[in-house]
């Protein structure tokens, strides 16, 4: 790996988690927002009450400034797999690709179409069409949503292709194995509620500032409710599409539920750690107790990951030394290798790749058999054959475990405080406490960390890969100039903040105003 | 053994790619207006109007470059590698003109917008001079080469794994020295500008608006068609990079995009067709107060570029020529995706005539009158 430039696949990565991560300060707002304009703007069109009309409005006009940002940092993901993921895009673009172009054609047109008629279309277009158009916005933000996480899907979990030794590229030759990974349907809808609940959120902080200022009370109470509902039911689906995922690492990417938990030593009946410290400089190889402290359930974790209490849970010195008996993806029972084994059988790989084409040019039919054999036997440990020292499988387990954990805690006081406001909605009359009503506002930043930390879980949890023993991080760059993409990610930083700032006086500015004028 | 379904497939698909790069280009009249603002608009009013009426459209514009890209990537998953991956600097600074773009809409006229509204209207003239310059520079390397190279045995490579190297530190910018990208890119961009009068005048329901525009028509469709000339006789004249149907091997023949022309007599009538188009569009709009120059000039605009762009990879053509290493070019053969692969995106591209009727029936439905000065006071949704 000393080969590499490593200072190129860092600042690569670090381009790609920035922008990535300013786009998703913006997406799952507008996922979630939409379908509560949706719900307000059908409730408006079903009573024919003006003011649900004005609400709806006003929560629109936040929707707009929050869209045009996602869209702004949006487009730079898509490029970004060419600019500085190039071979990346080579060696998966044949089934990467179709997701992102079905995107575009089916998701992003009906979006854009039809948040011009949501905008321009009021006193238009019939009240039915205009709602039609809103739900129609509500569907295609969140389609666009599924294709590009059927992608991410695809790549912690690669289903549905084969890898082709002609072209040196793996080739799609199921396309609803790739739709329909399990992976895939977990990632999209935890990832899709997350962005209900924190939308939810959002609308519930805004308003109860409203409360507090004794300003907009229709708007704000209307508001809650539909909301808080909304929120309710989509953190109790968030818990458990959040199982699910879990329990999609458990199978598929043993190292990153390890990390998630600080696992270092595996066991049967393997303990849930609900809150826990780690230990410092904790190496696998070493004898430290990973903890500093934790609390934790006793069996829940083999119980969640293999739904089984007994269940042997393998930790990240059991993965890195292999020797454990694990179940593999057709039913059969294995001994894991150890990552040396693994980076042993990625180079026969690699190598077999080279012999297999050196035999195709001499035309050589006999040896072409020959290594395209050894190439298939080899093949799923492809991308260890990258990699040198057994160690960088291991990814940083820190910041995974303690992303987990924030993402967990958090979605769980949120499930809490939906049901505390709707309490307080249905059973006290709306008396809100000043306090609750300040908590509420609190609620907004915890949400946006709760979704940022959720995309840590996910992507530094799966390092060292960008497809899941195929291809490693560091494989996947372009060959660019470390220094270029410094000074990109520099002008990105600069300006996605620049944006983010305007973004948030704009958006202070506009909930300070409020509605438009007549409400009650 | 030759498999036809197979080459049927990427000829349809860069035939879809052609066609999401001329509505791209058509779509650009959105960057051309942004260029006019100040031209066009003499009042802050007059101003409003002009955003506003480009405000509804730039979505598409965006969308349609998204769904390229996804598109390309798709289908010639080689070029995205290698492009994207080696001319970093063009589509990084395209990418930027578009970034600036996407939100200058929304927040230009909000309050408290923490840059100004000088500052967003600057972002759109930005976007709407480099971003149309830079595309049609990069797309004319369709033509003229870059300095690249491909060997996909590189992945056996374990140090060293990548497959795509460009071979000049300059990373792309040495694309725009080139006279004959640099032609196009000005042809883009004043053809964006062209267009975008044309639009106005069609849109926007104000006479000291239509005056100027009409006046600044001749000065933008003047040298659009000097520079278009330019590039398109250069283009006839010049050597081309052919490919060779027996081994893949690619060589440069002689007035080789002519040739394509001559043997694929239906794209040249396309081409021709829609030149025509566009100078009747342009013409008729300036000799008399006609208001419908757009219809004809973007119609012409899509035929007319969908036929180049057709030229440049069918007929046995390598589409991104490197003139590093020749057989190192990319050809519609050697650099697209699986035949499954396109197979299946080819049942999602049946999607494409219900998506385009749906868009034309939501625009028609909210376009019923041209934009005035009493719906900028009234519309409670103002750019």
């Amino acid at each position: 790996m000393e080969h590499f430039d490593l200072s190129l696949v860092n600042w690569s990565r670090a381009q790609f988690a920035l922008t990535a991560m300013y786009h998703w300060v913006f997406v799952p707002l507008t996922l979630g927002l939409a379908f509560i304009i949706a719900f307000m703007e059908t409730l408006y069109v079903k009573t024919g009450d003006e003011e649900w009309k004005r609400i709806t409005k006003f929560w629109m006009t936040l929707f707009g400034i929050n869209f045009a940002i996602g869209v702004a940092t949006g487009i730079i993901l898509e490029f970004e797999f060419g600019t500085n993921w190039s071979n990346y895009s080579w060696f998966v673009g044949d089934i990467f690709g179709a997701p992102l172009a079905i995107e575009g054609i089916m998701a992003f047109f009906m979006e854009s179409t039809f948040i011009a008629v949501m905008f321009f279309g009021w006193n238009k277009v019939s009240k039915k069409f205009h709602l039609v158009s809103t739900w129609l916005v509500a569907v295609g933000a969140n389609l666009s949503a599924l294709w590009i996480l059927v992608a991410n899907g695809w790549m912690q979990y690669p289903a549905g292709m084969y890898f082709n030794p002609d072209t040196a590229r793996n080739e799609m030759h199921n396309f609803w194995e790739v739709l329909f990974s399990p992976v895939a349907i977990n990632k999209f809808l935890h990832t899709i509620t997350s962005g209900y609940v924190l939308a939810a959120i959002f609308v519930i902080g805004v308003s109860a500032w409203y409360l507090l200022k004794g300003r907009n009370i229709l708007l704000a109470k209307r508001s809650i409710i539909v909301a808080a509902v909304f929120g309710l039911v989509t953190s109790i689906f968030l818990a458990l599409t959040g199982d699910g995922s879990a329990y999609q690492v458990a199978q598929k990417q043993p190292m990153k539920l390890a990390a998630m938990e600080g696992l270092y030593e595996g066991q049967e009946g393997a303990p849930l750690v609900v809150v826990g410290a780690l230990t410092p400089g904790k190496q696998h190889d070493d004898d430290k107790d990973p903890y500093i402290f934790r609390i934790q359930i006793p069996k829940m974790l083999s119980f969640l990951g293999y739904r089984s209490g007994d269940a042997f849970v393998p930790g990240v010195k059991d993965i890195v030394e292999g020797g454990y008996t694990y179940v593999d993806k057709n039913g059969v029972e294995k001994v894991a290798l150890s990552a040396e084994q693994k980076i042993e059988r990625g180079k026969i790989a690699i190598k077999a790749l080279a012999d297999y084409t050196a035999a195709k040019d001499a035309n050589d039919t006999a040896a072409v058999a020959y290594y395209r054999a050894i190439l298939n036997d080899n093949f799923e440990y492809f991308g260890y054959g990258y990699l040198n020292n057994p160690k960088s499988i291991i990814p940083n387990v820190p910041l995974t475990f303690y992303s987990f954990h924030i993402m967990v805690a958090l979605g769980f006081l949120f499930i809490g405080f939906f049901m505390l406001i709707l309490y307080l909605v249905y059973f006290r009359q709306f008396k809100i406490n000043k306090w609750i009503l300040r908590l509420s506002i609190l609620m907004i930043p915890l949400a946006y960390i709760a979704s940022q930390t959720g995309w840590i879980v996910a992507e530094v949890g799966r390092q060292p890969w960008v497809i899941q023993d195929i291809l490693p991080t560091v494989a996947a760059v372009s060959r660019i100039d470390s220094s270029a993409v410094q000074i990109t990610f520099f002008l990105f930083f600069t300006i996605f903040t620049a944006l983010l700032i305007a973004e948030l006086r704009i958006m202070f500015k506009q909930i300070k105003i409020g509605p438009k004028e007549g409400g009650k | 053994m030759v498999d036809t379904t197979y080459i049927f497939l990427q000829h349809y698909w860069w035939f879809i790619i052609s066609l999401l790069g001329a509505l791209l280009v058509f779509l650009l009249f959105v960057q051309g207006g942004q260029t006019l603002i100040y031209t066009l608009g003499k009042t802050e009013l007059e101003r409003t109007m002009l955003i506003n009426a480009l405000g509804r459209k730039w979505e598409f514009t965006f969308t349609t470059l998204v769904t390229f890209g996804g598109a390309f990537f798709a289908s010639f998953p080689l070029f995205y590698s290698t492009s994207f991956g080696g001319a970093y600097w063009v589509w990084m600074a395209i990418l930027f003109c578009f970034i600036v773009q996407a939100i200058s809409y929304e927040f230009r006229s909000k309050p408290n917008n923490f840059l100004g509204q000088r500052t967003y209207e600057v972002f759109l003239y930005i976007n709407g001079l480099l971003g149309t310059i830079l595309l049609g520079t990069a797309v004319a390397t369709f033509f003229t080469g870059s300095m690249f190279s491909v060997d996909k045995m590189n992945l056996t490579n374990t140090s060293n794994p990548v497959i795509s190297s460009w071979e000049t530190p300059w990373h792309g910018l040495e694309a725009a020295l080139n006279l004959h990208n640099l032609a196009l890119g000005l042809t883009v961009f004043f053809l964006a500008r062209t267009l975008a009068i044309l639009y106005f005048m069609n849109h926007v329901n104000h006479n000291a608006i239509f005056e100027r525009a009409k006046k600044h028509l001749l000065y933008n469709a003047l040298p659009f068609v000097v520079l278009f000339l330019v590039f398109t006789i250069w283009l006839m004249l010049r050597d081309g990079f052919a490919v060779n149907p027996a081994d893949g091997t690619v060589f440069m023949a002689k007035y080789k995009y002519l040739h394509n022309f001559i043997q694929m007599p239906v794209v040249l009538i396309v081409f021709l067709v829609g030149v025509l188009l566009v100078l009747w569009g342009i013409a008729k709009s300036l000799i008399s107060n006609y208001t419908k120059g757009i219809w004809f000039t973007g119609a012409g605009t899509v035929l007319a570029v969908l036929a180049l762009l057709l030229i440049a990879g069918w007929n046995n053509t390598a589409y991104y020529p490197s003139t590093f290493n020749l057989q190192h070019s990319l050809t519609i053969f050697n650099s697209s995706s699986s035949k499954f692969t396109l197979t299946v995106m080819s049942f999602v591209s049946l999607l494409i005539p219900f998506v385009v009727a749906y868009i034309w029936y939501a625009w028609k439905s909210i376009n019923v009158k041209q934009i005035d000065e009493e719906e900028m006071k009234s519309e409670s949704h103002v750019y």
